[in-house]
């Protein structure tokens, strides 16, 4: 499991604490059970099963064993793809939570004129379908009749086409971005809110100004809601999909058919009926998806030295 | 908020971090009024005019009317398709959430160990590993291009879980419950008449969440659904997108514009109208204070 029994301390809310155990209360999660054995451990277990084979012209579905494990490593549109969302995630992620993470402390700290504008006309984007999103930055990065064109024009400038090959990763890291900061500051900003005011008046009465107590209070606080914020960002960065897939149609010479792990293993499965390997590829990013999600909740849930 | 004590409680509002945090505010804002903006244009006009700014006729109403009857008004039947995905998925999503968040918030019992651990594991496998597999199997079941291979897959929502989780052991007094069990009434009983009620923020929450999810889902349609008669709004605004690229494809991106602005209407009021409600349900512990 991705989580280790140290965050799972630090994640399950108090509970009420019953004499009897009873079977009784499986009645009440065992529907949600039940739906989750079907639409995630189900297939998590049948594509294990089927990354195994492979289908072929004579023969149909033979057992090959380890085959299309080794095959993905040594394949380098595979690599390719992976390196991409590294990238990306390296890079995009500390923007957009810093960002995040700036605004929750500035709506907490009362110092913002118009703060409940501020919140909720910042977390607006989260409302918007992916499909929009990219298509709507995809129709303003346009240099031909969007908003870059607009400025070309303009200022007699050529700025570059944010939807070629050397720039499109940022483009989509822009979009993202613009997607999630309000999600993440929302987030945030509920965490730093039920820190118990006490805290903060010991804090004044040992003089501590603004900055300290955001330092070793409020940063302290609101670790677990970091650290949770952190591996569903990661993991987002690794399905990264609807995006790219949404641009391709506006640069299809950029974006490529392996452009992410995600949509390579789309096209694996959609467009080349190689469910195995498309399974397969699936699995691997799973489990590094897995394993970096576990390392960050390591460090993240480590005790402050 | 409540009013605060003190000088660091009640801290000197500050223009400049009023203006800093004002550029975040213009980025996220900015893309939105440009969508507005251009909703309003025709097509033409799309083409020459600067993107910020209203220009030529104001053609926002022609463009809502040619959004919805085009091609057979496909549109409301997209539309249509949207609100039954959100009304069963995230519908069902919500109650499975509460009744099980309720259960891990209110109830020893045996496995629930397990069930949070497998439920968290789960949330980092990415839907990649999902999808594929998912579609092969619902394609065995012979679900794939029918609403139930979109709905289905909907109905969990592990942050939903672990929202009404937190909210429900915050919300719901223990004593409440002994009190409730003394009295003689069963578990089903007093979640409906008594916890029920106290969870209704977290409620609201939740349902928006599911509603965002199920509302803005991409990837689950694209890969279930063949027949555009079964396409939500996301598909089908994406495959007018695509439709101009094609060869011989009549362009028509003033729709596309306009359907995305009537696709993102209705997300938008929800969240303000019930914003007082969501918000409190998400600062689930609030109510310690």
């Amino acid at each position: 499991m991705a989580l280790s029994a140290d965050a799972t301390a630090a994640i399950i809310p108090p509970t009420a604490h019953r004499q009897r155990r009873s079977w009784l209360p499986w009645t009440f999660i065992g529907p949600f059970m039940a739906v989750f054995a079907l639409v995630f451990l189900a297939p998590i277990a049948y594509s294990l099963f089927i990354s195994l084979f492979r289908d072929q012209l004579v023969g149909g579905s033979v057992f090959v064993g380890l085959d299309n494990y080794v095959r993905a490593l040594n394949d380098p549109q595979f690599w390719e793809s992976l390196t991409r969302v590294s990238l990306f995630l390296v890079v995009q992620v500390p923007i957009m939570l810093g960002i995040s993470l700036f605004v929750a402390l500035a709506l907490d700290s009362a110092r913002l004129y118009g703060s409940n504008f501020f919140r909720i006309a910042i977390f607006l984007p989260y409302a918007v379908p992916a499909v929009v999103a990219a298509l709507m930055w995809g129709f303003m990065y346009g240099t031909r009749f969007g908003l870059v064109g607009n400025l070309n024009d303009l200022f007699g400038v050529s700025l570059p086409n944010p939807l070629s090959p050397d720039l499109v990763l940022v483009a989509i890291g822009n979009i993202v971005t613009w997607e999630f900061v309000g999600y993440n500051m929302l987030i945030f900003y509920s965490a730093l809110r039920v820190i118990p005011h006490s805290l903060y008046e010991a804090a004044e009465i040992d003089g501590a100004g603004q900055w300290r107590v955001v330092r070793s209070i409020k940063l302290p606080a609101i670790r677990g809601a970091l650290v949770i914020a952190t591996i569903f960002s990661i993991i987002g960065s690794f399905q990264l999909f609807n995006e790219p897939s949404i641009l391709q149609s506006l640069a299809p010479n950029a974006i490529t058919s392996y452009f992410t792990p995600n949509l390579y293993a789309y096209n694996l499965s959609f467009s080349g009926q190689q469910y195995n390997y498309a399974a397969t590829v699936a699995i691997i990013m799973g489990l590094v998806t897995m394993l970096v999600a576990y390392a960050v909740q390591l460090r993240g849930m480590r005790k402050e030295a | 908020m409540k009013p605060r004590r003190g000088s660091l409680e009640r801290p000197r509002r500050s223009p400049l971090l009023t203006v800093v945090t004002g550029i975040v505010l213009i980025y996220s804002v900015v893309p939105l009024l440009w969508l507005f903006i251009n909703s309003t244009k025709t097509q033409s006009s799309l083409f020459s005019s600067f993107g910020l700014w209203f220009s030529g006729e104001f053609a926002l109403w022609d463009n809502i009317v040619a959004t919805v009857t085009y091609n057979d008004g496909v549109f409301l039947r997209w539309f249509g398709n949207t609100i039954l995905y959100v009304v069963a998925g995230a519908g069902g999503a919500t109650f499975l959430a509460i009744i099980g968040g309720y259960a891990l918030a209110k109830f020893t019992f045996p496995g629930k160990r397990a069930v949070f651990a497998v439920v968290i594991g789960a949330i980092a496998v990415p839907n990649t590993a999902l999808a594929v597999p998912t579609f092969l199997m619902f394609s065995r079941l012979d679900l794939t291009n029918t609403p139930w291979s979109v709905i289905i897959p909907s109905l969990i929502s592990p942050f939903g879980l672990y929202l009404m989780w937190t909210f429900a052991s915050e919300a719901i007094p223990t004593e409440l419950l002994e009190a409730a069990r003394v009295d003689g009434a069963g578990e089903w009983r007093t979640f409906f008449t008594i916890s029920l009620r106290l969870l209704a923020p977290g409620i609201v929450t939740v349902v928006l969440f599911t509603t965002v999810a199920t509302w803005n889902n991409y990837f689950l349609p694209l890969i279930m659904l063949r027949d555009p008669a079964w396409y939500p709004l996301t598909i089908g605004l994406n495959s007018w997108n695509a439709q101009a690229a094609t060869a011989g494809g009549e362009a028509i991106f003033n729709l596309v514009i306009t359907g995305s602005l009537l696709t993102i209407v209705p997300l938008i009021a929800a969240f303000l109208l019930l914003q007082r409600f969501w918000q409190s349900g998400l600062a689930a512990g609030s109510v310690k204070e």
